[in-house]
């Protein structure tokens, strides 16, 4: 008899061992939102550890600027979070700024454009990250009409900078040209009909059975677990502190702005999703006030040390022509210091560490990247939850891998 | 917001190697490698600073110094509404009380776990008490650390796919030119 029991406590053993497989989940899969890895640990349907791999797309930004002059590292910040560019080059602008101490010198109307882009720039963020988001849970409809808004959205920074996406448009000291003739106008157009866009995709998933079902109670983050785990942006919000660094810690001209934060309340996918959606109003809201408040003055600042002279000054100036090409081909030099430079990016907390040396290239530039420290709470927010959840989790939290890999 | 950070000083001075204000105003203090773990739980239970998240680490690269590495930590506190910036500067000869390398604060912060591996995988500066070490940003198998300062740009090795063989093949890397830097010093000012 005993025999027998310890042959089933063997063969329980062999059962339980063999019970979990791994799952390789990427770096190919559509629902993986790039080049993520995951090795998921699956007991039959359930989730018992994901472990994401990295680093399929570390081009190495940080070490490609510390070879290049300030102005020459601009146009990387583009590529690291490729669906919210203008946040990130604004990012590193502030640090610039910061370290040259030109913070309080940049004109009232670079700060209105660049406050008017920066929620352009959410507007375009927020919608590829919910409709992907649907479309990883099934609803392929709300992506469709999300690309025609963001196709507009990129119109408009086209017309800016020339660049539908990576526009290198908000540089040290300003925004690199003036708006173009007409352009608020069309803004204008293009916000009164975009509160409709959004009814519609709100009409199609804040209520849908499915949707409802495959996002409420799911990922759920604590707030203990968000502060532990380094999480900002809608990770943090959703979880139901009040917390942006727009109002919490403002810059440019956030602070006579008028705007509300939704805040969620369970931490599940779901509040996130209904606070990006909120969040999307409140940028128009935003939007509105800066076409109705825009300052008439330069659009940078006037010291040709530090931004690129006009072009008409120097057809007739020599001495802006010899800072023309001062500018371009050795930079401006920064004296030592350190600084840490954080801004609220659609993803969350973007922030620049720079390190300067006297030179004209950053002697260390470190990218505090929203996406990796979430990515890294996916074992937490994923465990125990369905296969299918994994994909869910993902896609709330808005992955994209150039900010991740770097 | 400065006297806040006067507070700190005077209650942990003994931890404290020195203090630096930048033009910005903000403010990095300089902590004792061995002192660091302990500052940090201090920093995150007491009642007075409540810190709740670290944000970010970085290690910076001083080559021509003898203590070469630094590593910087950024902490933040959400109820009050500010940051720390820690910096530690690391001996290059490892004689640490409990190991070799810095203690991680893994223990501490989860966030800690990645932010160290990054740093680990990039700069080769062990973290001792740490979860799982594992290298994160660079490819599987790669040799040396990719970051510091005597590492060139260009890197050593190319990969390419061999169409005839099928098979991804990394090979030292040929350059018809060397990776020319420019320096632009100006001896005038």
């Amino acid at each position: 008899m005993e025999k027998v029991n310890v042959i089933k406590a063997l063969w329980r053993d062999h059962v339980n061992k063999i019970k979990n497989f791994t799952l390789n989940f990427g770096p190919q899969h559509p629902a993986a939102h790039g080049v993520l890895r995951l090795l998921l640990d699956l007991d039959g349907e359930i989730v018992r550890n994901a472990d994401p791999h990295i680093g399929l797309l570390h081009r190495g930004t940080e070490k490609l600027i510390e070879y290049k002059t300030y102005i020459q590292a601009l146009p990387y910040f583009d590529r690291l979070d490729y669906v919210s560019m203008m946040a990130q080059e604004h990012a590193y602008s502030l640090a610039v700024e910061y370290l040259l101490n030109l913070l309080n010198l940049v004109p009232l109307r670079a700060r209105y454009i660049r406050v008017l882009f920066l929620e352009i720039t959410r507007l375009l963020n927020h919608l590829l990250a919910v409709t992907t988001h649907a479309l990883d849970v099934g609803a392929l409809t709300p992506f469709l009409w999300a690309f025609e808004e963001r196709e507009k959205l990129m119109e408009f920074y086209e017309r800016v900078s020339g660049a539908r996406m990576h526009a290198a448009y908000i540089r040290p000291g300003g925004v690199s040209q003036d708006l173009p003739l007409g352009i608020l106008d069309d803004i204008y157009l293009f916000i009164k009909n975009f509160g409709a866009r959004l009814n519609e995709i709100e009409e199609l998933l804040s209520i849908n059975r499915i949707w409802k079902n495959r996002l409420i109670n799911v990922g759920v983050v604590t707030l203990e677990n968000a502060f532990n785990y380094g999480f900002s942006g809608v990770l943090l919000r959703g979880s139901g502190l009040n917390w942006d660094l727009r109002k919490n810690n403002s810059y440019e001209i956030y602070d006579i702005l008028d705007f509300k934060i939704p805040v969620g309340l369970n931490g599940d996918c779901y509040d996130r999703f209904l606070i990006r959606i909120e969040e999307m109003r409140q940028s128009v809201y935003l939007i509105y006030q800066c076409l109705n408040n825009i300052d008439y003055g330069d659009y940078k600042l006037n010291d040709y040390k530090y931004v690129a002279p006009l072009k008409s000054v120097m057809k007739f100036d020599m001495e802006a022509l010899i800072h023309h090409f001062k500018f371009f081909s050795e930079g401006f030099v920064v004296p030592f210091n350190i600084s840490y430079t954080a801004i609220e990016a659609p993803k969350g907390e973007f922030g620049v560490f720079l390190v300067s040396n006297n030179t004209n290239k950053p002697y260390r530039c470190h990218i505090k990247a929203p996406g990796f420290l979430h990515l890294q709470g996916l074992n937490m927010m994923a465990k125990k939850h369905l296969l299918a959840d994994v994909v869910t989790i993902i896609g709330t939290q808005d992955i994209v891998f150039g900010e991740v890999d770097r | 917001m400065l006297n806040y950070y006067l507070l700190i000083y005077k209650i942990v001075y003994k931890y404290i190697n020195k203090v630096i204000i930048f033009d910005n105003n903000q403010i990095y203090f300089f902590v004792d490698v061995n002192r660091l773990n302990d500052f940090v739980f201090f920093l995150k239970n007491s009642l007075l600073f409540k810190i709740q998240s670290l944000v970010d680490i970085a290690a910076i690269d001083w080559i021509w110094r003898v203590d070469r590495y630094s590593i910087y930590y950024n902490l933040f506190s959400f109820i009050y509404n500010y940051r720390i910036f820690l910096i530690i500067d690391i001996p290059i000869f490892f004689n640490y009380v409990y190991g070799i390398g810095v203690e991680s604060l893994s223990n501490l912060f989860n966030s800690a776990n990645w932010l160290e591996r990054e740093v680990w995988d990039l700069y080769g500066i062990y973290f001792y008490n740490h979860i799982d070490l594992r290298r994160i940003l660079t490819d599987y198998g790669f040799k040396g650390f990719p970051f510091r300062k005597d590492f060139p740009l260009t890197g050593f090795k190319e990969i390419r796919y061999d169409d005839t063989y099928k098979i991804i093949i990394s090979e030292d890397l040929k350059m018809t030119q060397e990776y020319r830097a420019f320096t632009f010093i100006n001896p005038w000012k």
